[in-house]
């Protein structure tokens, strides 16, 4: 069972939505999209639905045209970030309207909808109207009622998004389990995200967007070792990597005339010239006999401290154990680890990564 | 200083609240007067200043040659009129909201927004500008002065404040809904009869309620179409007006008129004083 893409365009007015996208994907897998706001990641989940109609391009799940199948024939399921049930119906009867409309009956109904329940947690809920569910119940309401299809392809588009970073830690597990179980067996999962944390939790295959293109198809393991441009270590990276613009000169790394270290063992095959380094912000840590920079911003993120800091016209985000307090426009020195450092020819594809990406 | 603006609140509010029902008082204790009590200066409490009598309502009952007004008649024709012409438009309306709301219409330069504006367009025009095709497009379908007539001219004049308020109401609820609907099996009609409708009632509820308080006070269309056959209520009234005016019975028909009206402002109010319609959906 595997849902095909081939080249899906849409256009509005000058715009691209879908630009050329092209994927495979087969049944038993997650699949997260990541990318940024706008990115197309919805228009992508609508088209598979059949919501939207691409300008060119075609969709194949199991070997037979998709397009030609109107929505409501298709054997889809789908989650949208606004917790969208029908507010006019009770639990029980939100999780049961796909069924009703298939015509199974109402023992099989019952069954299948009390399982569901169960499964997201509400098993107790049944009698109670939407109105009065908190977001995170609503939105288990509207997972029960993708789950309960058994569905062939699940489309969850940013589905913790609206809730509280409580709840959506709690749900983010929850959801892993679910997906690990029965639910994914026979589907093929498709999970539409911005936080690049979310997309490398969920593991899967990762599809990156943006501006309505894929730029890279792979595991989540492989995206984080070997983004396939600097673009990507930006979407999937959080914070973003750390890039600046250097040169390889005579076995060195010059960022400027003062910030210079040695070339890492992984970059021995590059040649000469201008490149664009990217480095985590896990990378840079503090270090008495590191470069001089002046301190931005210090932002402490529950147990971390993200430090913003700037030497000329250099800036990067570092990324420090424990909550630490730093004066702004007060000095810092700075060390970067160079054995996790990228090489980016300067027009964004990846030259070398620490885990052996390309040379 | 919160004491201060509390008594303020209830003091505004009180007045306003006499200055609305002081009319309705001074015609409920004028419709149990008489000639006497009602020519011979200002009276007010029955019974104190003047003997009630049941002479006014007695007289919505009697025919003009029993020496009454008939309003019974004028008044089931009110009921049909106004609840067909707003019914018919209410159905028209909201099906021509939904589709405006959800549909993307394109003939040439014309586009959704201006499709609606036509519609509104029709209540900006004035009556007498509209009175003349009516009466000469009536005249030609031998449809004057009928009840199917009216019908049809109130389902012109209604509609337009129907798709008025539920295009904005439907805009208001969020299209996702209907896409889960046809993701969960539904075909589009189906989609908008088991969702959409059900999840529209209150905008439902409150243009019909506009439609059956235009319908139900119109004049104009009332007195320039109909001659003999047919009398709507409103016009039934204004006939009682001659050179001595019977004020009991003016005041008791009156009454009569708006009495549908305050009991389907009562019924409806929840849904008024919401304010946001969109918050019937979560």
């Amino acid at each position: 069972m595997t849902l095909i893409a081939s080249n899906l365009s849409i256009k509005y007015e000058r715009n691209f939505h879908l630009n050329d996208v092209s994927f495979s994907m087969s049944k038993g897998e997650i699949y997260t999209i990541i990318g940024r706001t706008l990115a197309g990641k919805t228009t992508l989940l609508k088209t598979i639905a059949g919501l939207i109609s691409p300008d060119s391009g075609g969709l194949a799940f199991d070997g037979h045209d998709f397009g030609s199948i109107p929505v409501w024939k298709r054997e889809i399921a789908m989650v949208y970030q606004q917790f969208i049930n029908y507010p006019h119906l009770t639990v029980y009867q939100n999780v049961a309207f796909p069924l009703k409309q298939r015509g199974i009956q109402k023992t099989e109904i019952h069954r299948r909808v009390k399982a569901a329940l169960s499964q997201v947690g509400l098993g107790g809920f049944g009698d109670r109207k939407i109105q009065a569910l908190s977001g995170g119940q609503q939105q288990r309401v509207a997972l029960a009622r993708s789950l309960v299809k058994e569905a062939k392809i699940v489309l969850l588009d940013e589905p913790l998004v609206n809730l509280d970073y409580k709840l959506r830690e709690q749900l983010r597990e929850e959801f892993r389990g679910i997906f690990d179980t029965k639910a994914s067996e026979d589907s093929i999962l498709i999970y539409s995200s911005t936080d690049p944390v979310e997309a490398m939790q969920l593991g899967g295959q990762i599809l990156v967007m943006d501006e309505g293109r894929i730029l890279q198809q792979a595991s989540a393991k492989e995206i984080y070792e070997n983004p396939i441009s600097a673009k990507v270590s930006q979407i999937t990276n959080d914070p973003a990597m750390n890039l600046f613009d250097g040169r390889i000169e005579d076995g060195c790394i010059v960022l400027s005339p003062e910030i210079k270290f040695n070339l890492p063992s992984h970059f021995n095959g590059l040649p000469q010239g201008d490149f664009t380094f990217g480095l985590r912000a896990a990378a840079i840590s503090l270090d008495d006999n590191g470069f001089p920079f002046s301190v931005e911003l210090s932002e402490i993120s529950g147990s971390e401290t993200f430090l913003h800091v700037r030497h000329e016209g250099l800036k990067i985000v570092g990324l420090l154990n424990l909550v630490q307090n730093f004066p702004v426009g007060g000095k810092v020195s700075i060390r970067f680890d160079t054995k996790h450092l990228y090489a980016f020819a300067r027009d964004g594809r990846l030259k070398s990564s620490p885990y052996g990406g390309l040379q | 200083m919160s004491l201060f603006y509390s008594t303020l609140k209830y003091l505004v509010v009180t007045l306003w609240s006499i200055f609305v029902i002081a009319p309705f008082l001074w015609a409920l204790t004028t419709s149990f007067k008489d000639f006497q009590s009602v020519t011979n200066g200002a009276t007010y409490i029955p019974w104190v200043d003047f003997e009630p009598t049941l002479d006014g309502w007695r007289s919505l009952f009697k025919s003009p040659a029993q020496g009454g007004v008939a309003i019974v008649e004028p008044f089931f024709n009110s009921v049909i009129v106004t609840a067909a012409g707003s019914g018919i438009s209410i159905i028209l309306g909201t099906l021509a909201a939904y589709s405006l709301s959800r549909f993307t219409f394109r003939v040439g330069p014309i586009r959704n927004g201006d499709i609606t504006f036509f519609f509104i367009s029709q209540r900006i025009m004035p009556p007498v500008v509209l009175s003349i095709p009516f009466f000469i497009m009536l005249g030609k379908l031998g449809l004057l002065d009928t009840l199917f007539g009216l019908i049809l001219v109130y389902v012109v004049l209604l509609m337009p404040i129907a798709v008025w308020i539920m295009v904005d109401f439907f805009n208001k609820v969020p299209i996702e809904i209907d896409e889960t609907a046809l993701i969960d099996g539904c075909n589009p009609y189906q989609a908008f009869f088991k969702v959409v409708l059900p999840n529209s009632v209150p905008g439902i509820i409150v243009a019909g309620m506009f439609c059956m308080i235009f319908g139900w006070t119109d004049f104009f269309f009332a007195f320039i179409l109909t001659f003999t056959e047919v009398q709507l209520l409103p016009v039934a009234i204004v006939a009682l007006n001659s050179s001595i005016t019977p004020w009991w019975s003016l005041s008791a028909a009156a009454l009569v008129s708006v009495a549908p009206l305050v009991v389907v402002a009562f019924i409806v109010e929840r849904y008024l004083s919401k304010g946001n319609l969109s918050g019937a959906l979560k």
